[in-house]
């Protein structure tokens, strides 16, 4: 329905088939510096580590966790706006991780990203018409080209030629998102990464933004990573789900396998504490409460990093990481436990 | 007795931009051990309306009545207002790393309060304050009072802001989206932790959260508000299985849900949250409103409509109750 082929959107885990993928990211890692201490630098802070996943076309790969999961960064680095400290990103085939920057302009015309501030990531003195033609411009385009596109580019978002000519503030914050999309969306990309796009709306607006970037996927055939901590969002607009935790993904596969038959332990307890808009079921529900906090990534426990909140964890836990693998919950999903559901 | 009476309760102030009718006559109660949840978006007014309870609407103009146990708050002089605050009515807020002052220990903090309204000793004061940190289940209760905020996490702040609130034993609990800063496996917990204590102690608590779980898993009875005017009120069961009002629908068919069929679409409700500085006339949902767009009536662009009874114990705030589209 999306111009997916749904047998490989299926294929829940990251040994895609070559050539088929549009975004390939292998052993990405992140490793900020530790803090300066008395003769030198402490350890430093490893914020993603040993992720790898695939992005097909069309499709919507969803990226959950809490914060200080890594989400947030790894979609920094698909975009290079960080340079990852390890592993590598394929964008159409070509490694972008160790691109200059001169040679990475014609990709990044393809590959763009929505964040989740409207109003802190458009320019508060340009007007809309200004915003929206700014990646037009730095692609060389024609004036003439650029005021035309810059319409249909308003139109297509949901907004009015007159908002052409005013500024971010005059929008309310839903309005300011599909200035976001419009410009993300004015160099026609293959991938868009959406930080948290929906976070900062009121519920009734988030359905509008959700709703939009879905029709612009139909119709576009556009491919979304998708970031955020909201469970739900997340279900409704992915294909797959990749669960982040401290740095690495935990489970990742078809949403309908990762929400409805949880493999890791982890999944299912971050699904178990999202309170349902149902009194009756939530008076009856069984709820997997977590202990404690989600542990600090610049002191990470060993082995499998979330033992200590696990009511699974055993001797072996402790001590060895569990790999990303497919698991006999079936269906290609692949977890990292010692011990998944079966 | 009624814990908590609000009638008719009005707020309004002068902002640099102008005159802003926040909140424009709502009424609820609250009854010890029941839980009201205040449901809104940004500009209902719901957090405006936790304040004037509170009494710490600074520079607003406050009408209407709020009566706890029985006495009339709003007029009264401060010192009666001061020795409730706290005392008998405590507040959580969203943000405790704000709420929290960063040059006190968590311990002296917690103690000062108590101190103010039981007097006492200083060591006293200090051991009540270790006692409600290890009731809000902080581990080492003790050595953590001695910590100040910023070597708290989140979740543990949220917690010591609880014990704050309870250390003087209050019998009415005003949270204000008290979990939305939080992780879900740590609001899960906060939460959790609310309702036994509400469940050991009696309390009456008023949830004011925009987030429709939240009020599913807490609330017993749901106040919806939308712009600065109570939309609907009923039993939390109620709300959820035949809401009446169309703001409380769109809201409703707007959410996505991890208990949804898969490939529903989400109903938006076009438009965004009215102004609060140019409100729109009469019922201030009509420009969003489904049923207004298909049979629009000059009902509703003239009075401000008031909250009716629908059903027993059920109300709501739209003239055109009974019209479907």
């Amino acid at each position: 329905m999306n111009g997916v082929d749904r047998m490989t959107v299926a294929d829940g885990g990251t040994a895609g088939i070559a050539g088929t993928a549009l975004l390939t990211v292998r052993d990405l890692g992140m490793t900020f510096p530790g803090p300066r201490g008395t003769l030198r630098r402490k350890a430093g802070i490893k914020a993603v580590d040993g992720v790898s996943f695939d992005v097909r076309p069309g499709e919507t790969l969803g990226l959950v966790g809490e914060s200080g999961c890594g989400k947030s960064t790894t979609g920094r680095m698909l975009v290079r706006l960080l340079d990852p400290t390890a592993g590598r990103v394929d964008f159409r085939g070509k490694d972008i991780t160790r691109t200059g920057q001169r040679e990475l302009r014609p990709l990044r015309s393809k590959l763009q990203m929505i964040f989740q501030d409207p109003f802190a990531s458009l320019n508060p003195r340009q007007t809309v018409q200004q915003i929206i033609a700014a990646p037009l411009r730095a692609q060389g385009a024609a004036p003439a080209a650029i005021r035309r596109e810059v319409r249909d580019l308003v139109g297509l978002v949901g907004l009015a030629p007159e908002h052409l000519e005013r500024y971010p503030h005059q929008f309310s914050g839903g309005q300011a998102q599909r200035i976001g999309i419009a410009r993300a969306l004015a160099t026609r990309p293959e991938l868009v990464v959406a930080d948290e796009p929906v976070s900062a709306l009121d519920v009734s607006i988030q359905a509008q933004i959700v709703g939009l970037m879905e029709r612009l996927q139909r119709e576009l055939g556009v491919a979304y990573v998708f970031i955020a901590h909201d469970l739900a969002v997340v279900k409704h607009i992915s294909h797959r789900v990749a669960v982040m935790y401290l740095g690495r993904i935990v489970e990742i596969g078809d949403k309908h396998e990762v929400y409805g038959n949880p493999a890791h332990p982890y999944t299912k307890a971050l699904l178990s504490a999202v309170p349902l808009p149902d009194p009756a079921a939530e008076r009856v529900r069984e709820r997997i409460v977590l202990l404690g906090d989600p542990p600090s990534p610049a002191n990470p426990p060993g082995g499998c990093t979330f033992h200590p909140r696990c009511a699974k964890a055993q001797d072996i836990c402790r001590t060895e990481p569990p790999l990303l693998q497919i698991t006999t919950a079936g269906g290609g999903r692949q977890a990292a436990c010692h011990f998944p559901e079966a | 007795m009624t814990l908590l009476e609000v009638n008719d309760l009005a707020v309004e102030f002068n902002t640099p931009e102008g005159f802003v009718r926040a909140v424009k006559g709502i009424g609820f109660t609250v009854e010890r051990g029941r839980t009201l949840g205040i449901v809104g978006e940004s500009g209902s007014g719901k957090s405006v309306t936790s304040l004037a309870v509170m009494g710490l609407h600074r520079g607003a103009e406050v009408t209407g009545s709020v009566r706890f146990e029985g006495t009339e708050l709003l007029g009264a002089p401060e010192e009666t207002v001061r020795k409730l605050r706290g005392r008998r009515m405590a507040m959580i807020f969203q943000d405790a790393l704000t709420s929290l002052h960063p040059y006190f220990t968590i311990g002296d903090q917690i103690a000062e309060a108590y101190r103010e309204h039981h007097g006492g000793t200083r060591k006293a004061a200090l051991a009540r304050a270790v006692e409600v940190l290890g009731d809000v289940g902080i581990p080492e209760p003790a050595r953590r009072a001695r910590e100040h905020p910023h070597q708290f996490s989140g979740g543990m702040r949220q917690r010591a802001m609880i014990a704050l609130a309870l250390s003087c034993e209050p019998d009415l609990i005003i949270a204000d989206e008290p979990t939305t800063a939080l992780d879900v496996t740590v609001q899960a917990q906060v939460l959790e932790l609310l309702m036994k204590i509400q469940q050991d102690r009696g309390l009456g608590i008023i949830m004011i959260t925009h987030d429709l779980g939240v009020i599913a898993r807490v609330a017993d009875d749901v106040l919806v508000m939308y712009g600065g005017s109570a939309a609907e009120q009923a039993p939390a069961d109620t709300l959820f299985t035949a809401p009446r009002h169309p703001y409380t629908r769109g809201l409703l068919d707007s959410l996505p849900r991890l208990d949804a069929e898969d490939g529903e679409a989400l109903r938006s409700i076009p438009g965004s949250p009215p102004s609060l500085l140019n409100p729109p006339a009469g019922c201030a949902f009509h420009p969003r409103c489904p049923v207004y767009a298909a049979t629009p009536s000059p009902l509703c662009t003239g009075e401000r409509p008031l909250l009716r009874q629908v059903a027993a114990g059920h109300q709501s705030a739209c003239l055109l109750d009974g019209v479907t589209v």
